[in-house]
């Protein structure tokens, strides 16, 4: 009878997926041993490094895997609203409870370890999201229903944002929209989205008279193809319009950002001059690390940029220098092969769900990561704007591997149901 | 449902073409891009000189000339500067705060950058560096770094030992062994025995993190060179002898130039005025070196040895003499008239009062001009030439042949070739064919355009003590006490003359004796030593003449070929002559019996109080 039990449990388990996950994170963890590395502190397990603690966060992250799995499938579909309240609140009573440290107002503190409740906003909001979007009489194309969705998603959006000041960890919200356009999100919010972004970029490029000049002419040559009725002309001078509105709302925004803010968008888009030792030293820095590490790398423990402190948080945030310098082309490539392998056996898991909450909620894993994976990668070699955003299994700290845990997780167990009926 | 379904198509292409878009920038950045991989190594390895020892000159008995003397450079990195007793540290090194500040600012700003470590202050004394090393732990951010500096114990030969100093940018764009601020030799021995001397530097690459903090030996110094010492060169110089001419030439203007005949290793140069070599050293170089380079009167650092040519003067007769047997026109019974000058062109060139008509040995006793007035004419209108040219041709390319005109190849640092007139040179001046004997009759008595440097001088002279050959003459015997060292090489090999014949040579060599037992130089005796000599009066057409003398001693068997020239001082038997003998006396005798002379040779002083009256015209 226990036996049978214990089959039950792991039976269905997509065990590739648990190996992805256990290789990335063995990787990470010596990737974080090489890049604060130091002689005095070679044991692997020392409890006052870094590589000591992560150890720790891998272990208890195992732990959480092993509980998620034990724990019934209904647990988080029945509790999926309760766990994002809980945590919502968490994150908007940090900033008042929590200790500050080094001007973060997102952690709370246990002794020389901290949590991070935003972390966890990720999957709650991702089981808010199945819970509400798997409801068959929703359908997101109905606008009240994008609302809600929207709103589930932009509440702990704004809460972290706004009340924490964390802009990489409220950015990943923005990720969702990969799932909502699974869910049948209209393509034209995507365009929009699109619109938006290259606009965005072209605004801060390009003076924005001339953009405004630019758009004018494409709506008048626009309306000499089309048939020239009431309603198409009104769309393309709506169209116009908003794009003009983009661009002038570009402007305003930009003007209202921080100053550091401005800096990195400004590094990423080249403008102006950039000083290399200031503004633009932790990009250049993280591009010489890679870039030095040619085809083959300097080896395991023989980097020099990152170990020697010239790349800054170069075990968090910039943890992919490590790779890039000490594994090279071959290395670096290697791992975002592998965290695209995760994320594509995720898709496919998603795509063999029975039910839709299960579906909607592997999506967001899946998007998660991606998003994750993009920023924090394209930021090390200059394809990104500079966000303080982990890569997903690599960099140090508990909060997010605890994180990334529970949400790989969480859809393990789902997809272990997948053959049971549907929820 | 289905198909919102396909829509998983899209978003994995993004997925995909995502993860495609980094993997092709990785692969610019890393495998193409190399630019990344030098400025991480810029930015993370110091490589750190070690400076070989620079090599110690001696002298032919093994005296030290030069050798190394350690000094401390001040290095600062000025990131590291934390709470700093500005006035304790200044007081230390004796320099004001605004001074502090000035260095302070120098080595924050570029080329030099506060996480870089820059020089605070060049060359300290070691007393200097005795108290600061003591209290150096309590300045954060400054530290020691020894260098080494030339010291000259005897304070001699500073023409022929050279200087060292900082390699400029010309030079290390040339030569990529030399980085800027790098010690490179400047001029003499230093500069021609430069790769030798200099060894070969090592380097240390290390890491350093971002706080320029040394994090250890890059590949625990796999990629490491140890410095080689330089090699230490023996000098043929005898210090004694060239110490002895140095006293001799002070307060005079002119030079020495020794050379032992039979293997031309140079055994005395000097060159006067001189200045002590250990001025040109540390700290106080630039000021020094200013100094001496401004000194246009006495131009100290200008090697008249081998730099400066004068005509030979009467001292030309000799090679004269050598060419008229050798073209058949002249034997030791040859007699010319003299009439108080050359009488077909109206007593010009003048001469002295003495029995006529002389023959060759008496001729060259008295350095008849007449006398080699006539030689000369006879070996240009040579009959055994069709015409005059061809005969001038022959005559100039037998002086050639003597080193005339023509660089020794020696190895000191600068050496000026001198001249003999050519035949396109008077075609160009007098016309083609409008040029004959009597136009240019002056060139047999070593004036008109001929010119020669004391070092040519000292060949031709060991030329007829040899009888016909010579060694190019040199500085160096030894490197790293092998003689046979390849750079060496060349000063092993005979040069042979244009005139072969001994017995030409036993002529000269006899008119030479007459010189010293009844001529121009009778009165200049060497205890003990039978000498050969000729006197010379450089003509001067800037002031007075210079005097020339030209020995080499003893007759048989010369050990010691020498010429000296004293400008302005008039006759060569009155100020070379006993200067040269001295030499030979010291050299040969090892004391010296004329004490009244050496004496006065020695306080003379020819340049601030000329005691001498320009005396008649006399060879």
């Amino acid at each position: 009878m226990e036996r049978s039990k214990n089959n039950s449990i792991f039976s269905d388990v997509d065990w590739f997926t648990v190996l992805l996950y256990l290789l990335l994170i063995t990787m990470g963890w010596l990737n974080i041993y090489s890049a604060v590395y130091n002689e005095d502190h070679h044991v692997i397990t020392d409890m006052t490094q870094k590589y000591g603690k992560q150890l720790l966060w891998i272990g208890t992250s195992l732990l959480i895997a092993l509980i998620i799995l034990i724990i019934d499938e209904k647990f988080y579909t029945a509790f999926a609203y309760l766990l994002y309240g809980i945590v919502l609140i968490a994150c908007i009573l940090v900033p008042f409870l929590g200790r500050e440290v080094k001007g973060s107002r997102s952690w709370f503190r246990f002794g020389d370890f901290g949590i991070q409740p935003a972390e966890f906003m990720k999957f709650a909001a991702n089981l808010a999201i199945a819970k509400f979007l798997s409801n068959q009489f929703i359908k997101i194309a109905d606008y009240r229903n994008t609302i809600i969705t929207l709103i589930i998603i932009g509440v702990p959006f704004l809460v972290i944002k706004v009340l924490q000041d964390e802009t990489g960890l409220a950015i990943v919200f923005v990720a969702f929209i990969f799932t909502l356009y699974r869910e049948g999100l209209s393509v034209n919010y995507l365009l929009l989205g699109f619109l938006a972004i290259v606009l965005f970029i072209l605004a801060l490029l390009v003076n924005n008279f001339y953009l405004f000049v630019i758009i004018g002419s494409l709506c008048i040559l626009a309306s000499l193809f089309i048939r020239r009725n009431a309603k198409n002309l009104f769309m393309v001078a709506l169209i116009g319009l908003i794009a003009c509105g983009m661009v002038k709302g570009t402007s305003t925004v930009y003007e209202h950002l921080e100053a550091h803010q401005k800096v990195r968008i400004d590094v990423l888009l080249g403008r102006g001059t950039v000083n290399l030792k200031k503004e633009g030293y932790n990009v250049n820095q993280a591009k010489i690390a890679i870039g030095s590490g040619g085809l083959l790398g300097k080896g395991y423990l023989n980097g020099t940029q990152t170990k020697y402190d010239f790349v800054p948080e170069q075990d968090t945030d910039f943890i992919f220098c490590t790779v890039g310098e000490e594994w090279g082309f071959v290395g670096s490539s290697l791992v975002i092969l592998l965290e695209l392998t995760l994320i594509i056996r995720l898709v496919f898991m998603a795509e063999r769900q029975r039910s839709a909450f299960s579906r909607i909620y592997g999506y967001g894993v899946a998007s998660i990561l991606f998003f994750h994976l993009t920023i924090n990668v394209g930021m090390t070699i200059g394809l990104a704007p500079v966000i303080g955003i982990p890569l997903p299994f690599f960099s140090y700290g508990g909060s997010s591997l605890w994180s990334f845990t529970i949400l790989l997780f969480i859809f393990i167990k789902l997809d272990s149901h997948r053959l049971a009926i549907l929820r | 449902m289905s198909q919102l379904s396909e829509r998983k198509y899209i978003i994995l292409g993004v997925f995909i073409l995502v993860a495609i878009a980094f993997i092709i920038r990785l692969f610019f950045i890393q495998v193409i891009d190399d630019s990344y991989k030098l400025d991480a190594r810029n930015q993370s390895f110091r490589y750190n000189t070690e400076f070989p020892v620079r090599g110690y000159i001696y002298d032919r008995k093994h005296k030290l000339l030069v050798y190394n003397e350690a000094a401390y450079d001040l290095m600062v990195l000025p990131k590291e500067v934390k709470d700093l007793d500005t006035a304790d540290f200044c007081k230390l090194l004796d320099i004001t705060k605004v001074e502090f500040l000035k260095k302070m600012k120098k080595a924050v700003l570029a080329p030099n950058s506060p996480r870089k470590e820059s020089v605070f202050e060049k060359q300290l004394s070691p007393q200097d560096y005795a108290s600061l090393q003591e209290r150096l732990y309590r300045f954060r951010g400054f530290k020691v770094q020894s260098r080494t500096l030339r010291k000259y114990p005897m304070k001699i030969a500073a023409h022929l030992l050279g200087y060292i100093g900082e390699a400029d940018k010309e030079r290390t764009e040339i030569d990529p062994y030399y980085n800027e601020g790098d010690y490179i030799g400047i001029s003499g021995m230093e500069k021609t025995y430069e790769k030798a001397l200099r060894g070969k530097k090592g380097l240390h690459i290390m890491m350093v993190d971002v706080n320029n903090r040394e994090k250890g030996s890059y590949m625990n110094g796999l990629y490491d060179t140890m410095a080689q010492s330089g090699k230490s060169l023996m000098s043929t110089l005898d210090a004694d002898l060239q110490l002895y001419g140095e006293q001799l030439m002070q307060n005079k203007i002119g030079s020495i130039v020794a050379i032992e005949p039979s293997t031309g290793e140079i055994l005395a140069l000097v060159s006067s005025p001189s200045y002590d070599p250990n001025l040109l050293v540390g700290r106080a170089r630039n000021k020094n070196f200013s100094k001496l380079y401004l000194d246009t009167v006495r131009v100290p650092l200008f090697n008249r040895a081998t730099m400066a040519s004068y005509p030979p003067g009467s001292t030309f007769k000799l090679v004269e003499s050598l060419i008229g047997q050798q073209e058949g026109v002249l034997t030791t019974e040859t007699r010319y008239p003299c009439a108080a000058g050359y009488a077909p062109l109206g007593g010009h060139p003048k001469c002295e009062v003495h029995p006529s008509p002389l023959a060759l040995y008496d001729a060259i006793g008295h350095s008849c001009n007449s006398y080699f007035s006539y030689v000369f004419k006879s070996i240009i209108e040579n009959k055994k030439y069709s015409n005059m040219y061809k005969a001038f041709e022959a005559w100039r390319n037998i002086a050639l042949s003597f080193n005339i005109g023509r660089k020794t190849n020696s190895d000191l640092a600068n050496e000026l070739r001198g001249n003999i007139p050519s035949i396109k040179y008077y075609d160009r001046v007098f016309g083609k064919g409008s040029w004959k004997a009597s136009t240019v009759i002056s060139l047999g008595i070593g004036q008109a355009e001929m010119g020669i440097t004391p070092l040519q001088n000292a060949n031709v002279v060991t030329i007829i003590a040899n009888k016909g050959w010579y060694y190019i003459p040199h500085i160096v015997k030894e490197i790293d006490s092998n003689p046979n060292d390849t750079t060496l090489k060349r000063f092993k090999v005979k040069q042979n003359t244009m005139i072969t014949d001994t017995t030409i040579y036993n002529n000269v060599i006899e008119g030479m004796s007459h010189v010293t037992e009844s001529g121009t130089a009778h009165l200049l005796k060497i205890e003990g030593v039978e000498y050969c000599a000729k006197t010379g009066t450089a003509e001067n057409p800037h002031g007075r003449d210079h005097s020339v003398f030209v020995a080499f001693a003893p007759k048989q068997n010369p050990k010691i070929a020498i010429a000296v020239l004293v400008e302005n001082a008039g006759w060569g038997a009155s100020w070379a002559g006993p200067i040269a003998t001295l030499m030979m006396e010291k050299y040969l005798n090892g004391k010296i019996v004329r004490k009244e002379l050496e004496e006065k040779m020695m306080t003379s002083d020819l340049i601030n109080q000329p005691k001498y009256v320009k005396p008649q015209k006399k060879k």
